[in-house]
């Protein structure tokens, strides 16, 4: 049996009518990932094997047990003639950066790789009342630093399911990665730069990072806290909708979490897409980054294949009736990057402070005379590079003589780019949009290695998706066609605050306009046939 | 030699008697609770925990800025300190900064020379307590029970001149504390704990010269002490051509010494930035408006007003308001009685602290009403009971709930102030003793308080004292 050729919202169903048993889909579930998983990341990597190079790898800790104890209450009930939740038996994956009771969670870091959580986090047990069965805890980019999920401590990294020469993006790669495997329906991931639509669009799947306030942070080990919003990482729109009116909403134990009253956004799914204005900004049609001999910043504009799928996608919607609106300008966008840079790090910084060996987690295991020297030795051998360069950077633009210069610099670009979003979205003003439509990734999925090593690069895989997260509001990456190499290309709407339920309706448009797509029938390397794929 | 005088702020850290701690749902107080029991995930800062605002923190903390004329910001904000030290679980204090919940504000101390002196405040913030650290047998141990506790910071300017005006001014804030119900003020169980920064200089100088901060002073007398030999050192050094340095100096109760903590030459950087994890602190002007009309009248305003309206002695005055309930107690009393505050006062002086005292509990605790003790002067007033009998009316009425007039009436213990029952007692009285009373008529004048005595201790006390000496007197010449 695969659970591949069906929604999370139709596996629910059959499970309530008892067609399915929760039980036998977690059998399904696990088997398949026996064969598609490879071994999970650990501590001790060692180079990978050949075997290693083929497989998907998206687990760090498997909750075997955990499962199927949900499983076997679910088939209970539904024996029982109660009525189940709305997520009843669906598989899910949990991005290891969330606190789930009783589990190792780790951040992917060699600093928590001991910590088991007392507690769990608000979107997890959202999904699990709603009767999700959690696999297990997937790998990231360690503490989400990243974008190509290879800086985990725990190793071997996730490879990408379309071509496992290639990463899945990150930092939510484990997420996008599993879901795209076919391993799990859904995937809870979070995305404070493009952490979920970045890998989202690396891995052909949805992912949606919410308005920032929509889904709970509880129980989210944090990286930039005014930045980092968990959401959901499915196969269809329709799939992230439910999964998303499920873990949203307010929450006693967050209270920057919004009081927003929490649509059905499956409901509104149908209502079409008449009407509606979206734009498209030749600022989204390029990437500028510093040159990295001069410092100057350097405009290149993005392959055309991606260009192209953005445009097909503006086709498609425009023969749903949309109002395609051209020439948007968002001329603070090309900041975002570098403001990203400075505010992120700032909060990262701090946020890693109370990892300091003293209460849980890794303490050096060597000699220390004093109390200076443990901090040191613990954050030295417990931290990878990453957090290391975060720490650096972020003690460095929040120090007193240069948080003016840099940190409060930082956040007028910030608002700068909120403003270049309210002006496209003023009811009142020029554009009147409902969502703006780019492009997710500058490319598609690039090699192993190919980027790792080069920070600033590799931050730049994010310039079309972070300037979201510094206004808050949402945006969804959707797959949209492959590349010359059969990679998948992902595009990205965005709308305002609060406002997920245009993305969804866009979006379900867009995969009704191509649903005979030539590109939709092909599966990822990983599923084909003579890969070992049960099915 | 150079007279100098000196200079001296006070930075308070004030604990919030609020039940849970500021953001989480944890029992703020944990006096004598073992080490690490009033604690969750968000207190200890375990990974992906968020802090929530208690909300009683923050009428407590903007009850406390409108006692001390600050204004009360409706918009204000938390920021993050950050430092590492392992009583404090997240590597960063959660505190206000350059926005904080108070701004400016001020307190005037009375003098005893009967001027005001007025101190400043610098500062005036919320902020989250750290945990504990001790060191045994070579181990370091970590109670995180305090962490979390809220603190209001309140930091004055360098406008005390004296160790004695500090500790008055410590005194004041902590009666203003207990009085507003903000904190219990307990300096021995630090709620209310005190860094000092002393500096010095020539008299009519206006420099502020460079200034020493005393940490750990847990006491008001250890205030004053500390402060005092500080400003003898400082002195001492300067007079000996040396230069005061940045220090931070530890005070050390035990053997009533400074020891040098730190240099301090440069400030640590904390790195502040906006708590991200916390909403701004938004107010209403409503919900501003309301705190500064629940403001009730502070000591120092009622203390004054005492003066002023009951003619009261500065001393009486001063220990009238020394709590809140003892003063309501004395205007209650005063209402009902009807007569001379200053009476009343006397009354409340002598019996009613004495009782208080001794039972150790607040006069809003007393079963003996302010309207019992009026009507208990209004006996002794009118000659119905005595002085002495008063005062044991007052015991019997805290000891037994029962209104002074049924306790006079039922002991029988109004005074005999009839001429003719006290003259029959007298007759027999001189009939039953011709030895003295010859001596007395002899001129031993003085047995005149041996036949009062004995008068009353014939009527068991009732007999008014001042009807008998003239009976006396009068039966006793009449034979003469």
């Amino acid at each position: 049996m695969s659970i591949l050729n069906d929604s999370a919202l139709a596996i629910a169903k059959k499970i309530q009518n008892g067609e399915l048993s929760a039980v036998e889909l977690l059998e399904a579930a696990l088997e398949h990932i026996n064969t598609v998983d490879g071994r999970p990341g650990t501590l001790d990597d060692g180079d990978p094997t050949d075997e290693d190079r083929t497989k998907v790898h998206a687990f760090i800790t498997l909750t075997q047990e955990r499962a199927y104890q949900q499983a076997k209450a679910i088939d209970a009930r539904v024996k029982a003639g109660e009525r189940l939740g709305p997520l009843s038996g669906v598989p899910i994956t949990v991005k290891d950066i969330f606190c789930v009771k009783d589990t190792p969670s780790t951040a992917a870091s060699r600093i928590l790789a001991n910590f088991i959580a007392p507690y769990t986090a608000t979107p997890v047990e959202r999904l699990e009342s709603a009767g999700a069965i959690t696999l297990g805890k997937v790998n990231l980019d360690e503490f989400t630093y990243g974008s190509s999920t290879e800086s985990s401590a725990f190793q071997p990294s996730t490879r990408n399911p379309w071509d496992t020469s290639r990463v899945p993006g990150g930092s939510s790669g484990g997420s996008t990665a599993s879901v795209a495997a076919g391993e799990a329906l859904l995937s809870l991931g979070t995305d404070t730069a493009g952490s979920i639509r970045q890998p989202a669009a690396f891995c052909g799947v949805v992912g949606l990072k919410p308005t920032y306030g929509r889904v709970s942070r509880y129980g989210l080990i944090a990286f930039g806290s005014s930045l980092d919003c968990p959401g959901p990482v499915a196969r269809d729109v329709g799939d992230a909708a439910l999964m998303l009116s499920v873990m949203s909403g307010a929450d006693r134990r967050d209270s920057t979490a919004a009081r927003v009253t929490v649509p059905d956004y499956l409901e509104s799914l149908d209502r079409g897409v008449e009407g509606m204005r979206i734009g498209l900004s030749p600022d989204y049609m390029q990437i500028t980054f510093p040159d990295p001999e001069t410092g100057e910043f350097r405009k290149q504009s993005l392959p055309v294949e991606i260009r192209e799928a953005t445009l097909r996608a503006a086709e498609v919607l425009a023969k749903q009736g949309v109002e395609i609106v051209e020439g948007v300008p968002m001329p603070n966008m090309v900041y975002g990057i570098p403001a990203y840079f400075v505010i992120s790090r700032v909060e990262a910084a701090s946020n890693l402070h109370r990892f300091d060996g003293v209460k849980y987690g890794y303490r050096t295991e060597s000699d220390f005379e004093d109390l200076r020297e443990m901090y040191r030795k613990t954050r030295a051998e417990g931290f990878g590079l990453q957090p290391k360069l975060r720490i650096l950077m972020g003690m460095y633009v929040s120090a007193a003589q240069y948080s003016e210069q840099y940190y409060q610099r930082a956040l007028q670009v910030r608002s700068m780019i909120r403003s270049d979003f309210d002006a496209a979205f003023d009811p009142e003003g020029t554009y009147r949009l409902d969502a703006l439509l780019t492009p997710t990734t500058p490319t598609t999925a690039f090699k192993m290695g190919d980027v790792y090593g080069d920070s600033v690069l590799m931050q730049y895989a994010d310039q079309l998706t972070v300037p979201a997260n510094h206004a808050g509001i949402p945006g969804i990456s959707i797959p949209a066609g492959l590349d010359g190499e059969g990679l998948p290309i992902g595009v990205q709407l965005l709308a305002q605050d609060f406002k997920e339920e245009i993305l969804f309706r866009a979006g379900y448009a867009f995969e009704l306009g191509t649903a005979d797509a030539a590109w939709r029938q092909v599966q990822p390397e990983v599923l084909k046939a003579g890969k070992g794929t049960s099915s | 030699m150079t007279e100098y005088e000196a200079i001296i702020g006070l930075e308070t850290h004030i604990q919030l008697n609020t039940t849970t701690k500021i953001f989480c749902g944890c029992k703020a107080d944990s006096w004598e609770d073992p080490p690490n029991t009033n604690i969750c995930p968000v207190c200890t800062g375990l990974p992906g925990v968020l802090p929530v605002l208690n909300e009683a923190a923050v009428r407590k903390g903007a009850l406390l800025a409108a006692a001390m004329h600050s204004e009360i910001r409706l918009t204000s904000y938390f920021d993050r300190k950050n430092y590492f030290y392992p009583d404090l679980p997240k590597g960063y204090q959660i505190s206000q900064y350059d926005l904080a919940l108070g701004r400016g504000g001020y307190m005037d101390l009375p003098m005893p020379d009967g001027g005001i002196r007025r101190v400043n405040i610098a500062k005036l913030h919320l902020e989250e307590d750290a945990g504990k650290t001790k060191y045994e047998k070579g181990v370091r141990y970590v109670d995180f029970n305090r962490c979390g506790v809220p603190l209001v910071e309140m930091v004055t300017g360098p406008d005390l001149r004296s160790a004695d005006e500090a500790a008055q001014y410590l005194i004041r804030l902590r009666q203003l504390l207990r009085w507003l119900c903000v904190s219990e003020a307990n300096m021995e169980k630090g709620h209310l704990r005190c860094d000092a920064n002393v500096s010095i200089r020539p008299v009519g100088s206006t420099a502020l010269n460079t200034k020493t901060e005393i940490k750990n002073v847990n006491s008001i007398e250890a205030v004053r002490t500390a402060i005092n030999k500080e400003i003898e050192r400082q002195v001492a050094l300067v007079e000996s051509g040396g230069r005061v340095r940045a220090w931070t100096l530890d005070w050390d109760d035990a053997h009533q010494r400074l020891t040098k903590m730190r240099s301090k030459e440069t400030e640590a950087d904390y790195r502040y930035f906006k708590e991200p994890d916390l909403l701004p602190i938004e107010l209403t002007a409503e919900w501003r408006d309301e705190i500064v009309e629940s403001l009730p009248e502070l000591p120092l305003e009622r203390r004054a007003r005492f003066m002023e309206e009951y003619d009261l002695p500065e001393y009486d005055a001063d220990i009238l308001t020394s709590d809140r309930p003892i003063s309501e107690y004395f205007e209650r009393a005063v209402s009902a009685y009807g007569g001379d505050p200053k009476v009343v006062s006397n009354w409340i002086m002598n019996e009613i602290l004495r009782m208080l005292n001794d039972l150790g509990i607040a006069a809003n605790e007393l079963i003996l009403t302010p309207e019992h003790l009026a009507q208990v002067i209004k006996l002794v007033d009118n000659g119905t009971i005595n002085n002495a009998t008063g005062k044991a009316v007052l015991a019997k009425v805290q000891e037994t709930g029962m209104a002074p007039g049924a306790i006079v009436a039922e002991e029988g213990l109004a005074q005999v102030s009839d001429d003719s029952a006290l003259q029959a007692v007298i007759d027999r009285l001189l009939a039953a003793n011709p030895a003295e009373v010859s001596s007395y008529r002899g001129g031993k004048e003085g047995l005149l308080s041996w036949f009062i005595g004995q008068v009353m201790r014939e009527t068991r006390g009732k007999a008014d004292p001042q009807l008998t000496r003239e009976l006396l007197q009068e039966a006793l010449k009449d034979s003469k």
